[in-house]
Formats: C-alpha cells, structure tokens, sequence
C-alpha cells in the first residue's frame, strides 16, 4: 500500500535486502547534504533516512555528534529539513525522517506530520520515543499518512518487542547492538538472534542499523534482515574529505559497493 | 506496618508521570533497565532489612538527623523573621547528594551491578557517588564538563583520592547537561553491568521518585525538628533548584500541609533578561530534555540552549518534572537570583553565622533574605543549607579579589 511497503517487497522479489542510508540534514550544508542523498538514491540506495540535528543526541557516537554539531553550526532548524525532504522525495524513493523526540514536540506533532506529507515524506523514525509516550504521535502520524518506525534493542523484553511492533508502521528498526551509532569492526552477534525474535511478533520488515559501515559487515546483515541501515560510514567519508565533490564521489562509490554485495548474496 | 520509604508515597505517581510532566523519553535499549530500577526499588522500599540498611547507613555513616541551626544574626539582617537552616552541609561528603547516593547504592548492590556511573557539575554529587563506590565495592566512573573540573578542581582531587575514574566531558558547552549525555551513552553501552546514579530529581522515571523519595529524609527531619522548636509548621520552606534534588527533598513532606509555602531560587546568572541563566522554571518553556518532560531552556526547533551561572551546580538548562507539576499547579513558587545577589548572601552568610554555604546554597540564602522581609517578622522559615562552600573557595576568592598571599 505505501512506498515503503512495496520497496520491501520488490526486493523481496529479487531476493535481496534493502539498503538504507543515514545522513543528517544540513551536514556539511543544507544545499551539500541534498546533493550527497540524490547522489546516494542514484548509486542503489533505496531508502533515505535524513537525520533530524538535535543538540543533545544521546544515541550517537562521535562521527554523527560532529556532523549534528556542524550542522547546528548552519542553523540547519525543521523548515531547513522540510526543505531537504522535499527535494530529495522528487527522485520518487521512500524519504523518512529520523529524529529525537525533543523537536518534534517543540515544533508541534501534528505540524511536523503535515509538513512531512507536505514535503513528500513517507515516515520518521522516533529513536526515543517508546510507544508508551506515544498516544499524540500515533494519532498525527495516522491521520497524516506517515509511517511511524520505533527501534528495538538486544536488550528489550518479549513484552516489549510485543508492545513496540504492535505500533509501529512501515518497518521495525533493530540497533544491531548495546551501544551508540559508529562504525565497528564486527557485526554484533545479538543481532541477528533479535530480528529472529522480532519476527515472532511482527511480518513487518525489520533493517537492522548501528556499527554496520563494511561491505562484508552489508552483506552479513542481509542474510537474517528485509533492510541495512548505514550512517556513519557515509558521515565519516565528508568528515574526512573537505572537498564536497571529492566526497560525493566518494559515497556514490560506497554505495554502489554496498548494493552490489546486496544483489550478489 | 508500612516502612519509612512506602510511608512517603502518599502522594505518589506509579506511572511516573506528574500531570503533563515527566515519563520516559529514552532509547528502548534502556527501558529494561529503568523497568529493573523501578521494580527494584518497589520490593526494597517495602522490605524493613532494606529501610533498616538504608537508616543505619543514613544515622551511622552520613551523620543524619542533620541538625536544624535557628540563624539569628541572619534573621536580625533579614527583618526578625525566624530562619532555620536545614544543615546538609554537615554531612559527609558535605552536601545533600549523599542521601540519594547512599539508597541507590544500595540498589545497585542489590541488583548485582557490580559498576557505577554518574555525572556531576558542582562535583558534590560525583564525590558521594565516588566515596559509596569505595564503600561498597564498586567500579567507578564520573563523566564531569571539562568546564566544571576546572572550576571545581577540588572535588576532581577528592573523586579520584576515592578511586574514581573522571572522565573531563568536551562536547557542547562542557558543564552538566553534556556531562549527562555522556553518562547516557556509557549506560546505553554498559546498561547490564552498571547502574547509572543519577544525581539529580531529572532524567526518566522512576530517577525522579526514587530521588526524592531518598531525599525525602530531610524534609521529614526537618518538620519534626521545628514542631520539636516551635511547636508549630513553619511559614515557609525554601531551596535553591539547580535539578530540584535537594528542593524536592525538603519539599516533599510539606507537601499536603497547605499552610506550608513552598519556594524554590533558581540561578538567574547575568539575569534572566540578558539569556545568559540558568533559571529554567522563570524563564524557560515546556519540553523534552534527558528523558523527562518538564520546563527546559530551548529554542523552537528544541534544541537546548546553554544555560549559564557562576555555579556549577545549578548550572542546568532542564529540571526535575514534580518542579515543573508544583509550579503549574500553584504549590509551589519558583524565583530567579542572579549571580551577584547569591555572591552577596554567600558572604553574608559567611559572615553573620560563621558558615560559608555552598554558591548553589547562597542562591538559597539570597531568595530567602527577600522573603523574609516580605513575610515579616511573625515568619519562621527554614532554608535547606545544602552543601558547604568548601569547593567554592577558590571561585569566591576570585570573585571578592582576595589574595592569599596579602
Ligand atoms: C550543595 C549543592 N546544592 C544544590 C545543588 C543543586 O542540585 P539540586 O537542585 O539537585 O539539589 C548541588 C548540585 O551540585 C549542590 O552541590
């Protein structure tokens, strides 16, 4: 029925997983960080995740606090990634915003979800808002047609996997491991005994995100999960490469890297 | 029989909310953990070994009842009303921080962790947490902003004497809300060895009803320490609300006594008009900040604005959401001092009574000397002397331009 779900499932149908890509609004710039997502829906991204910047992201590690901060730095507010979304939706790809709840309730819930719509968006991912804080946001992200993804955790509880993947929409975030965004060198082996425990609740497609940035770490995840979800590979190429062109490149490499191993499991 | 602990929840939220304030605004990673907390605490509460444990350590080891000290030069300055101050800076460790510390350490024992993180600003908080981590055996790990080492390096020497591992905080502006962050990521990595002491009434439930509840002790002390004096309640009770611990914690038995007034100073810095405060009841908005709902300095994307104040303590753009429900709701007043007027009372405590308060306390003494003229000279009013200024002397040294050496 929506763009999210018929992405699953045309690469269900090709025997593959999804990839998705992480990046924050405004990082380096407003007008950079569009370039670098058409870039990433061109080079076999299917899905885009922009990340709301939050001054207080707990959930990150240092690769994404810099980038957040740096895009503070632009002033990058909603408007600015309302702005994004809606340019990026026009390459016809699911477009999602990832965001702490801080300002989506400052900025007003049924505003955002509106604007999202407005803009093009399919959904926003909400990494710590539990479902038991959730009544207002269940009721906006359904009048507005926006999909409503929560994460799950190695940590949570059978109760718990219950509650969250009976309010999400769309698909089911697992974090890979305990622990903050970054790359690592292995992939934790507490995923993939959680997607199979996701799954006793839910068809729901599941991605699994957090520490995954190699090729071999891509191709891993998309033996047990529907998605892979990268971000702080692509943060770290633009951390790292000053030159916005040379970066892009860079990323469009990557990821055509990454949706290759995808196609060839 | 009830113990003391289940005796104080009589106006109490199990779900953790307070009106529109508070709840749980964290990564799913953590709820397990907060839900282990919260059960734990339930069973300890309503287990007499536990309470016991709780008192012995409270009576035998921290020094309590803290004693109620009538400041009669103070109250001749202030129009003759009658002050008392709660004494917290007689404790060890030298602040209130210790109540708390001392029944989440407990927990944390019970519970099998066998590590402790916290985060601290004036380092009062980081010190109790340091000095039960040595008592009871347990790995310790303080996340402080770089800023705040520095302006109170004395206590840096004094965690890592206990044994303690500090970590200087560098990221966003290097005082107490950063150093909170940092303490969140290393429990959202570390969350089934250690346990997360926070040191203030903030964060997501159940770490502002358990605070308060272990603080609660003061107040209880307090209001039979004054029926015992004056043979009635007092007119008001007063604090200073950096996140609200020791505030709430004198607060809280008053609570139901209507008669009773409550008010809260909260640090104003430049002064609220200037934005550069940390008066976050006076002068901030409704939002989301560390976990919890309540009042936060921030701007209309939320994102939370620096907070600014000559002390390290109240030095916070969030506060605890019962706050946030006692100011909405009326009960309680909350007002804003500025650095200079808490420099002033920092010294004329110092002076008048021969005890140099914490600067978070002098905020305290500050509202409190402006209340009393206004309240008169019928007024009894006890002030919660939360921390001794020991760690501040260096601050204030700066501050009067006094040399040592002269
Ligand atoms: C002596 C003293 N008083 C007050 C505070 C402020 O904290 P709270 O508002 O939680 O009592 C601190 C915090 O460091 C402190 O050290």
């Amino acid at each position: 029925m929506s763009l999210l779900h018929d992405t699953f499932l045309k690469a269900k149908s090709e025997n593959r997983a999804v990839l998705i890509a992480y990046l924050p609004a405004g990082f380096p710039t407003i007008e950079g960080s569009i370039k670098i997502i058409k870039e990433m829906l061109e080079s076999g991204v299917d899905i885009i995740e922009i990340g709301v910047p939050y001054s207080d992201p707990l959930m990150d590690g240092p690769v994404i606090q810099q980038a957040v901060d740096i895009s503070l730095h632009n002033k990058t507010g909603i408007k600015d990634v309302m702005h994004v979304v809606k340019e990026v939706s026009m390459l016809g790809k699911p477009v999602l915003t990832m965001s702490y709840w801080s300002p989506i309730e400052k900025w007003g819930i049924e505003k955002f979800a509106q604007q999202m719509t407005h803009a093009g968006g399919i959904g926003v991912i909400t990494p710590d808002l539990p479902p038991d804080e959730s009544q207002a946001w269940i009721t906006q992200t359904d009048k507005n047609n926006i999909d409503r993804v929560f994460v799950v955790a190695p940590s949570s509880t059978e109760e718990r996997l219950s509650l969250v993947t009976k309010n999400v929409t769309g698909f089911v975030y697992a974090a890979s491991l305990m622990g903050v965004t970054g790359t690592r060198t292995e992939v934790s082996n507490r995923a993939e005994e959680l997607v199979a425990r996701i799954r006793k609740h839910t068809t729901l497609p599941v991605a699994v995100g957090l520490g995954v940035s190699t090729t071999q770490q891509v191709k891993e995840v998309a033996q047990f999960a529907d998605g892979v979800i990268v971000g702080s590979a692509f943060v770290r190429i633009i951390l790292e490469q000053a030159d916005l062109s040379k970066s892009i490149a860079a990323i469009g490499q990557l990821c055509k890297d990454f949706a290759r191993v995808l196609r060839k499991n | 029989m009830t113990t003391f602990l289940q005796d104080l929840k009589k106006i109490d939220e199990e779900t953790g909310h307070f009106g529109q304030f508070g709840g749980r605004f964290v990564p799913e990673a953590l709820i397990s953990a907060l839900d282990q907390l919260e059960a734990e605490y339930l069973k300890a509460a309503a287990d007499p070994k536990f309470n016991d444990d709780f008192q012995d350590l409270l009576k035998n080891y921290v020094g309590r009842p803290s004693p109620l000290t009538e400041a009669k030069n103070l109250s001749k300055h202030a129009g003759g009303a009658r002050i008392f101050l709660k004494r917290e800076d007689l404790n060890h460790t030298g602040s209130h921080k210790i109540n708390n510390v001392i029944g989440q350490a407990l927990l944390t024992v019970r519970m099998g962790k066998k590590r402790i993180i916290a985060e601290t600003g004036a380092g009062q908080h980081g010190v109790a947490t340091a000095t039960a981590a040595a008592l009871f055996g347990l790995e310790c790990v303080i996340y402080m902003g770089e800023e705040d080492t520095v302006r109170q390096s004395l206590n840096v020497a004094r965690m890592k004497l206990l044994g303690a591992n500090v970590v200087p905080v560098t990221t966003g502006t290097k005082t107490l809300k950063d150093a909170i962050n940092e303490a969140m990521r290393d429990w959202v990595t570390n969350v089934e060895s250690t346990h997360y002491l926070l040191g203030t009434v903030a964060g997501p439930h159940p770490f502002p009803t358990i605070g308060r509840n272990f603080h609660s002790i003061m107040g209880v002390e307090a209001r039979q320490q004054i029926l015992e004096i004056t043979g009635k309640l007092p007119t008001a009770v007063t604090a200073c609300v950096g996140g609200g611990s020791n505030a709430i914690g004198l607060f809280h038995p008053f609570i139901l006594d209507k008669e009773v007034q409550l008010h809260g100073y909260e640090a104003a810095g430049d002064g609220i008009e200037t934005g550069r405060h940390a008066a976050t009841l006076s002068g901030g908005t409704i939002g989301i900040l560390h976990g919890t709902r309540s009042y936060v300095l921030q701007d209309e994307n939320g994102q939370t604005l620096a907070s600014h104040s000559i002390s390290a303590g109240l030095d916070y753009p969030g506060v605890g959401p019962e706050h946030a429900w006692l100011k909405d709701t009326g009960r309680a007043f909350y007002h804003p001092i500025t650095d200079t007027e808490a420099m002033d009372a920092f010294s004329l405590l110092s002076r008048t009574e021969g005890i140099i308060p914490a600067i978070e306390t002098a905020h305290a003494i500050a509202g409190t000397v402006n209340l009393a003229r206004e309240l008169g000279k019928d007024a009894v009013i006890v002030i919660n002397c939360s921390g001794r200024g020991d760690k501040d002397v260096e601050t204030a040294a700066k501050w009067f331009k006094i040399n040592p050496k002269s």
